[in-house]
Parts: C-alpha cells; sequence; structure tokens
C-alpha cells in the first residue's frame, strides 16, 4: 500500500512540524508514504468563498499529483471533506471517483487501518479536544450533539490510547470555533468572538492544550490565544499521536 | 448595509452577546433534553423530512384538495400570489365588516407582507397579541427571532417600555409584575378588536383544517371573541393527510423550546356560528423557489427557530443583523431567494459548521444551500470585485506549484522581516484581534527535500 502525503498549503508554509509529525506517524506505524513535489491546495479557499469555478483547475492539479497513490491522507477533516463532498464540479473520471474515495484524514486513515496498537505515543498533558466542525458533521467523525443516538469520537478513541493524556470535557462539546476560512477574515468580529468563548470553554475545564484535526480551526485560536497572552497552547492531533518521550518530533 | 457591518455594531457590546447567546444555548439545551427523550428522533425527522417532500411534489394537487375540503366546511378560501394581493384581501374584508381594531397572533407571513403598516395606513389599530411581538411593537422594532421576538431585549428594557406605553410603575424588570401588565392591557384589546388575525402552522388537505400553536393562548383568546378569524398562511405548510399532523406536532414544539407540545395547538375546521372565517393562500415567490430543485427543500420549514437557537453566529450577531424577516441559518437560504442582490451577504454569515443541518428537524440541508448560494451569488452579482480578483489570483497561484512555492518563501521571509506595524496594517482584518502565526525557517516541503529526498 502507497500513501500520498497531501499537506495543505498553509500547513505547509507555517506548521511545518505538523505535516512532519504526520509524516512520522504513518512511517512509523509501518506505511509507505511519499510527498508528491508539486501539491498546492485542494481548492477549498476558493470554493467556500463563492468562487468554485476558479478552484477547477487547482483541484485538477489534486487530482493529477495522487492519482497514483493507493490512498490519499492529510492531516486536514475539512481538505478532505472538501475533495470527498465538492469534487463533483469537476469531471468524473475514474481517477476523480477513486481520489474522492480513497482521500482520508489522517485519524481516520488510523482508525480504519486498526494499526493504533502499536502506537507509543505519550503525552501527560491536560488536552482540550476541539471537534472540528468538518469532521464532526461533515466527515462523521463523532455524534454531533444535535443528533440524538450513541456518542462516539474516532479522534477521542485515538487519543484515549496516548500515555498519561487527560482529555477534559467541554460546557459545548462541539461549537464552532469561528475560523470558517475567508469567514475568519469576512466576519472578522463574530469569528474573534467565537474563537474567544471556544478558547473560554477549554480554559475553565483546565485544558492545558487545546488539540484537534484541523490546524486552521487551530490557527485561528493560536492567533487569540497569543494576542491575549493566554495560558494555553494549541497542537494537531498528529504531534500528540506523534509524541513520545524517547522519540521528540524533528521539527 | 451588510451582516458583517450589522453583527460588527452587535458584537461591540460584549455583556450584551453573551446574555444573548446564552439565552439562545439555554433554549438549544432544553431542545436537546427533549430529543433525547426520543429514542426515535432521528426516525421521526426522516419521517417529517419524505412527508414534506413529498407534499411539495404535489402541492398543486393537495391545495386544491385543501380547498375544496375547507370550503365544504364553510371557510371562506382566497388565494394571494404576492404580499400586496394578500393585504388587499384583508382590508377588503376588513372594510365589508366595518373593521377598525384587530388583534393578531403571531405570523411571521404578515409580517413578510408588511401587514401592519399597510392596516395602520388605512385606519385599522392592530394589536399583536403575542407577548414578544407586542414589546416588539411597542418599541417600534422587528422581531429579531421567529419564536422568540424579543429575545433581545433585556427586563429592564421591557420595564421601561411598559412605563413608557402602558403606564405601569418601575419595577425594576420584575416579570411577574410586567406580565401582569401585560395581560391586563391586552385582555382589554381582546375585548374591543373587531376581528382576529391568526398566522397558520399547518394546513391538512384531507380535512380542510388548519392548525395554530401558541404559548400565550393569545391566538384562540382572540378568534374566540372576535365575529371574524382571518387565518393567512404561505403555500408549503400544507401537509396531506390528519395522520401525519401527529409528526409535526411532535417535532415542532421540542425543536423549538424543548417543551413537549405546545401549550395550544388548536384545530380549526369550520367557523364557530355566527362568526365567519377566512383562510388565504398566499404564494409571494415560494413557487419561484419551489422550481429551484437545489433549493426546494427549504420550504420544508416549519418555522421552529432552532438552527437559529443553535447557530454559533446568529448568537452572537442578534436577529437584527440579518435585515431579513426570517433571520439565521434558514432565513439566508430563503432571504436570496426573494432578493438576491439586498440579502447577498447572508449566505456568507456562516462558518458552514453545519450545525443547523443536524439540528433541523424536517433535515433541510441548510449548510449545503448556504455554499451553493455563495456560488450563485458571486456569478450573478458583480460585488466585490477586489475578492472576485484575489480569488482567480490564489486560484492561478495554485495551479503553479513553483510560483506558489517561491511566494511562500517570499511571503514568509517578509513577515519575518517586516516590523510589527508593517505587519499588523489596517488592511490586516486577520491581524485585529489575532496573532498570525509565526513563520517558520522552512517549510514542510523544503524540510522534506533536505532530509528525505536526499538522504533517501
Amino acid at each position: 500500500m502507497h500513501i500520498g502525503l497531501f499537506i495543505p498549503c498553509y500547513v505547509d508554509q507555517f506548521y511545518p512540524q505538523v505535516a512532519v509529525a504526520t509524516l512520522e506517524l504513518l512511517e512509523k506505524l509501518g506505511h509507505r508514504v511519499s510527498v508528491p513535489p508539486d501539491q498546492t491546495c485542494c481548492g477549498q479557499p476558493m470554493a467556500n468563498s463563492g468562487y468554485e469555478r476558479f478552484a477547477k483547475k487547482t483541484m485538477d492539479l489534486f487530482v493529477q499529483n495522487f492519482a497514483e497513490f493507493d490512498y490519499v491522507v492529510a492531516p486536514s477533516g475539512s481538505c478532505v471533506y472538501h475533495v470527498r463532498k465538492h469534487f463533483d464540479i469537476i469531471e468524473q473520471t475514474p481517477e476523480v471517483q477513486k481520489i474522492r474515495e480513497k482521500t482520508l484524514e489522517i485519524c481516520e486513515f488510523l482508525v480504519n487501518h486498526n494499526t493504533t496498537d502499536t502506537l507509543q505515543s505519550s503525552f501527560p498533558y491536560r488536552v482540550g479536544l476541539h471537534e472540528s466542525c468538518h469532521g464532526q458533521r461533515g466527515l462523521r467523525f463523532a455524534k454531533s450533539s444535535e443528533l440524538v443516538g450513541e456518542p462516539f469520537s474516532i479522534i477521542r478513541q485515538l487519543l484515549e490510547k496516548v500515555e498519561g493524556i487527560e482529555l477534559v470535557n467541554l460546557q459545548r462539546s462541539d461549537e464552532c470555533c469561528g475560523f470558517g476560512g475567508t469567514f475568519a477574515v469576512a466576519e472578522e468580529a463574530v469569528s474573534v468572538k467565537m474563537g474567544k468563548d471556544r478558547i473560554q470553554d477549554h480554559i475553565l475545564n483546565g485544558a492545558q492544550v487545546i488539540t484537534g484535526t484541523d490546524m486552521s480551526c487551530l490557527m485561528h485560536m493560536e492567533g487569540i490565544i497569543r494576542r491575549r497572552k493566554l495560558p494555553l497552547r494549541v497542537m494537531h492531533v498528529s504531534e500528540i499521536l506523534n509524541h513520545s518521550e524517547q522519540h521528540e518530533p524533528s521539527v | 448595509m451588510s451582516h458583517p457591518s450589522e453583527a460588527q455594531k452587535f458584537v461591540k457590546n460584549e455583556n450584551r452577546v453573551n446574555w444573548h447567546d446564552q439565552s439562545l444555548w439555554h433554549v438549544r439545551e432544553k431542545r436537546d433534553k427533549a430529543a433525547n427523550l426520543f429514542p426515535e428522533w432521528e426516525e421521526l425527522r426522516e419521517k417529517a423530512s419524505q412527508i414534506k417532500s413529498h407534499a411539495l411534489s404535489k402541492l398543486d394537487y393537495y391545495l386544491e384538495e385543501f380547498e375544496k375540503n375547507a370550503t365544504a366546511n364553510g371557510i371562506k378560501v382566497h388565494w394571494a400570489s404576492d404580499a400586496i394581493e394578500h393585504n388587499e384581501i384583508v382590508f377588503n374584508i376588513f372594510r365589508e365588516h366595518r373593521v377598525k381594531r384587530i388583534v393578531k397572533s403571531k405570523s411571521m407571513l404578515t409580517e413578510e407582507c408588511h401587514l401592519n403598516p399597510f392596516l395602520e395606513k388605512h385606519g385599522v389599530e392592530v394589536i399583536d397579541s403575542d407577548l414578544g411581538e407586542r414589546i416588539v411593537q411597542l418599541a417600534k422594532e422587528t422581531p429579531s427571532h421567529i419564536v422568540l421576538p424579543a429575545i433581545h431585549k433585556k427586563r429592564m428594557e421591557i420595564d421601561e417600555l411598559f412605563q413608557k406605553h402602558l403606564h405601569t410603575q418601575p419595577s425594576n424588570g420584575d416579570a411577574n409584575y410586567l406580565t401582569a401588565a401585560a395581560r391586563e392591557h391586552l385582555r382589554q384589546k381582546f375585548m374591543q378588536a373587531d376581528a382576529a388575525l391568526t398566522g397558520v402552522n399547518f394546513a391538512i388537505a384531507e380535512t380542510g383544517e388548519f392548525v395554530v400553536c401558541t404559548n400565550e393562548g393569545n391566538a384562540d383568546m382572540g378568534v374566540h371573541l372576535a365575529p371574524l378569524h382571518i387565518a393567512s398562511m404561505g403555500i408549503e405548510k400544507m401537509i396531506p393527510r390528519y395522520e401525519d399532523l401527529g409528526v409535526f406536532i411532535r417535532l415542532l414544539a421540542r425543536s423549538a423550546t424543548g417543551q413537549h407540545v405546545t401549550t395550544y395547538t388548536s384545530q380549526f375546521r369550520k367557523p364557530r356560528e355566527g362568526t365567519e372565517l377566512h383562510i388565504i393562500l398566499v404564494d409571494n415567490g415560494r413557487t419561484v423557489q419551489l422550481g429551484r430543485e437545489k433549493y426546494r427543500r427549504s420550504l420544508h420549514c416549519i418555522r421552529c427557530g432552532a438552527c437559529m437557537n443553535t447557530c454559533p453566529v446568529y448568537r452572537r450577531s442578534g436577529g437584527h443583523s440579518y435585515q431579513s424577516v426570517v433571520p439565521g441559518p434558514i432565513g439566508s437560504i430563503l432571504s436570496p431567494g426573494i432578493d438576491m442582490k439586498k440579502h447577498a451577504s447572508l449566505p456568507f454569515a456562516s462558518s458552514l459548521c453545519g450545525s443547523c443541518s443536524d439540528v433541523c428537524p424536517v433535515k433541510i440541508d441548510i449548510h449545503k444551500q448556504l455554499y451553493t448560494w455563495r456560488q450563485d451569488i458571486t456569478r450573478e452579482t458583480n460585488e466585490e470585485p477586489a475578492k472576485q480578483f484575489s480569488m482567480k489570483l490564489m486560484g492561478w497561484l495554485f495551479t503553479h506549484p513553483n510560483l506558489y512555492r517561491k511566494a511562500g518563501k517570499f511571503g514568509r521571509k517578509a513577515l519575518q522581516m517586516m516590523p510589527r506595524w508593517m505587519v499588523y496594517n489596517p488592511l490586516n482584518t486577520w491581524g485585529k484581534q489575532r496573532e498570525l502565526p509565526e513563520p517558520p525557517k522552512q517549510s514542510f516541503q523544503e524540510w522534506y527535500q533536505q532530509n528525505r529526498q536526499k538522504n533517501g
């Protein structure tokens, strides 16, 4: 099985440590991973802003870059959501159809492939899990609080395998952080207020670290945390799963 | 005027925002409790959605069936293609009966038709009898929520409003005192009214009857006292059979307020002896929306308001920021269908978190329609040329990997070197209240080249 690693544009540029952790994690668990050099973006920023039509070529390039792999794995629920749910505006060639089926978010991939029992990670901190909306309600990684049924969360399930971790409970288990792509700029005032409230919930419940499947949500919250000098940090879930005292991430 | 600028004004008062957010979240929690008492809740939602889809697919048939059965019951049925026609029908009936004073129960449709100012212009006194609506009426405002019209008003503000208009004593916002005063005031109005107007929650084709749900009994109070009852209903409120009603009654109050059922769920089948009962079936753009396949499901809406209570944007921006009769997520997909240009900012007033779709008792795919509206709006209205340009540029850059890498490297370098005041300038909206990420020395691709491909 050959995996193509997709690293979202802003993670590539601003959070290389998240990409490295994702790569190392996959390799540690025995997977063969390649990083196509000409990858850029999945097209989501344009599409969510109402300019899907300007994203078609970016989507085509994504398909070109990843067509040869058995799976495409990305440390981002929202990019994966975009590939799976919004790539219907380009021609549905067999390649496109295969890519839409085989593109998975990293935690989803690990759970589906059941390789997590050999995870040897430890992270002795109190962690608040931010269930990002696109993963939670878009890809159904967790039962959303609006639906009636048995609760579950694959991210929580994975994090519970990490040694020493203490997952805190939140007052509002799955409220949006207010990032929302260009929403964060177009509706700056509401976006920041949503972010502040989200962070407050984590702080009140004793979290030292906020984690999640989407660096974009975390980037938005980190921006507020740093500006307000709050006693909290953000880490992508890959970083926590790849974290152990013997093996510090290399960036 | 757009949603962001109105929302920004509301957000400025952080205490008020927190209070508004918590009040609505409290309602959402009550809804969760009520829904979770039902193991078959999701099946019920599915069933409701299917009934609505079916009813809308044969709407012409059911409307005619309703007309036939209602007429046989002694109800006078009228048809209005738009708001103007609706208002004229109402006024003509009033003229015939020499109506001077009316009491109205809550009806978002009459808000949509701007009936109150029309009637007032013609010398009819209109009293909104739902307490929340009466409060906003006294304040000369519009409802900010479809179920809780005055949810944006604090008790002290209502106290002052009542002192001014109902001549109450200052009571420091004493809810019991204020409610008693409102009751006294409204009872007088009920006694004096020449006619009662109500909305319609559901109309049943099979039996030719309609259902009105209120918590205050105000619709019933008006209707039982007045010799004339006019009900206004949007044509999408039609359901086929009597047995379908239970599905919706179970979903409506639970979704709206967490109650098992509304306090008063009244079924009107025929006029009381010696009185007249009219119903006006209003289109006002609904058939156009019905014709738009991608937005058709928005007509499933039963106006429970659950999407507003759950929406993290609505809770923090307030209903008035939407500047449409129906605010919040559902309003943001209905309003552009009525006037796309005027409501162009609404589909963007969402983080697309999807909570609205999951909470919706009739399974409207609200957040997906918001996404679709965004595509239609940028194509059909030429607003924000700068945004269009930047999106085009971005799309172009992402298809030129070499340039993308160079631009990234340049951008990170620039961020590292520029002094703070240059980065955090007024054009940098992100940076108003947030830090930008700290630019790393290397991108991941650069790291990969250096550490993997060269070594391996």
